[in-house]
């Protein structure tokens, strides 16, 4: 074997490769589109997290639909403040002030309230004990506390307290990515005006209800007969608030046997 | 080779020697992007436009610079780099001139650089030792064997979609004995000789 079977093809190979970067950086140059520098500006004040909540790929689709018109400039819940106003100020449009948004979990039955149906050492998501027999707790519609949700938050807002999801409100910008893993669906996106929300989903009836967890809703309606602005409503065996009627006075709260409804904070 | 024996080459690159049935190439996508038809015959036409151009382009690096130069044994990196290339250059070729056909194809142009379909369509041509116009015709009917295979896979799962499968079916494991029923029958042609 002589040396120049060895030379030979590298040469060769490293022309080849000089070769192509060249043609491609030339090309780069020749072929090289005009893109609305709008774009890069709304991107660059998103908050680049790419959670997709605003149901974009990523906060790039989402510059590009708000520059084209596809999307409101508000579209992004997990935006700044400030950062909402440059996205206005971009598309030559009045600041908007953005209503704050977080997530809450539907449901206070952590491991000392809420009764278990089975032991749990599956794969630790949520998804997967869902698969199971509708996941390890009585109640249908509890959290089942494995963390999907957790491992969705880009913001890093969720934590297991007691065996429950708990979002930090600090840290949580509303993104809506957490919602939409949870296999229970307990998880909403609500704003954050002072309001009351109903920490339970249970859909069963008082009585089972109350064997499940002993911070259910048993559907008493007393929160729904001292709202003074009828923003309470009882479905399902659950109570849900009207967020855009409640007015955050507290009485549901106070009179609520069960002690389930909390302040948004 | 005569033109019949070009067409009957074509045939059975298509339906015998089907890409994904006979020979399991490029499988990937063909599980990955085949939840809708339209995404799926997006996919194809990418790969169609890829196969084709790559078909000709390989023939010619194989045939006037590895060739002469006892090269042969180097040809997997050779077309994997020169594919890579043609794929970047034809994205930004088509930016500039043919938006349209670019955000069809969309994403899946810069996916199926390193397509094992493509590849192996470029080092099949070479194995066989085709001339030019084969090569070309060659790596256009193994691209619409693979369009056809995924569209027709994608048409089966749309359809699925709705169906109530026993829960342990449910998902994936359908797919995979779908695809599998579905490879058996295009296993039929096998028997057609050529």
């Amino acid at each position: 074997m002589q040396i120049t079977d060895v030379l030979i093809p590298i040469g060769i190979f490293a022309a080849l490769g000089v070769l192509f970067g060249v043609v491609l950086a030339i090309a780069s140059r020749i072929f090289a589109v005009k893109v609305d520098e709008r774009i890069p500006a709304v991107q660059e004040n998103l908050p680049g997290a790419n959670c997709g909540g605003c149901g974009y790929s990523g906060c790039a689709a989402l510059a590009e639909a708000i520059v084209k018109g596809n999307a409101a400039p508000t579209a992004c819940n997990a935006c700044s403040e400030a950062g909402l106003a440059k996205i206005c100020e971009i598309m030559g449009m009045e600041a908007v002030k953005p209503t704050p948004m977080r997530a809450y979990v539907k449901c206070a039955g952590n491991c000392h309230t809420a009764k278990y149906k089975y032991v749990y050492e599956g794969a630790h998501d949520c998804i997967a004990a869902e698969k199971i027999g509708g996941g390890n707790k009585q109640c249908a519609n509890g959290c089942m506390g494995l963390g999907t949700c957790v491992a969705a938050c880009k913001f890093d807002a969720i934590s297991i307290v007691d065996g429950i999801a708990v979002v930090d409100p600090h840290k949580c910008s509303g993104c809506g990515a957490c919602a939409a893993v949870c296999p229970k669906r307990i998880i909403r996106i609500l704003p954050v005006t002072g309001n009351y929300v109903v920490a339970c989903r249970s859909v069963e009836n008082g009585a089972t209800t109350r064997k499940q967890c002993t911070v259910g809703c048993i559907s008493c309606r007393i929160c729904e007969k001292n709202c003074p602005v009828n923003a309470i409503t009882v479905n399902d065996f659950v109570a849900s608030i009207d967020q855009d009627k409640c007015i955050g006075c507290g009485k549901c709260a106070e009179k609520c046997p069960r002690k389930i409804i909390k302040k948004l904070d | 080779m005569s033109i019949g024996n070009v067409l009957l080459m074509m045939f059975s690159a298509v339906l015998v020697e089907n890409f994904i049935f006979a020979k399991f190439y490029g499988c990937c996508p063909f599980l990955g992007v085949s939840e809708k038809p339209d995404t799926a015959l997006g996919m194809g036409m990418a790969v169609t436009f890829v196969m084709t151009v790559s078909g000709a382009v390989t023939w010619a690096v194989y045939e006037f610079l590895l060739e002469p130069f006892g090269l042969e044994y180097l040809k997997t990196v050779a077309f994997i780099l020169v594919i890579a290339a043609l794929v970047q250059f034809i994205e930004m070729f088509l930016r500039k001139f043919i938006p349209a056909l670019y955000s069809a194809l969309g994403i899946y142009l810069p996916l199926i650089t390193t397509n094992c379909a493509v590849l192996s369509s470029a080092l099949l041509i070479v194995q066989n030792d085709y001339s030019f116009v084969e090569a070309v015709c060659f790596g256009f009917a193994a691209a619409i064997g693979f369009t056809l295979a995924i569209t027709v896979f994608a048409g089966l799962r749309s359809r699925m979609r709705h169906a109530d499968p026993p829960k342990a079916f449910k998902g994936f494991p359908l797919t995979l004995i779908t695809a599998g029923l579905l490879a058996m029958a295009f296993s039929c042609f096998s028997g057609v000789k050529l």
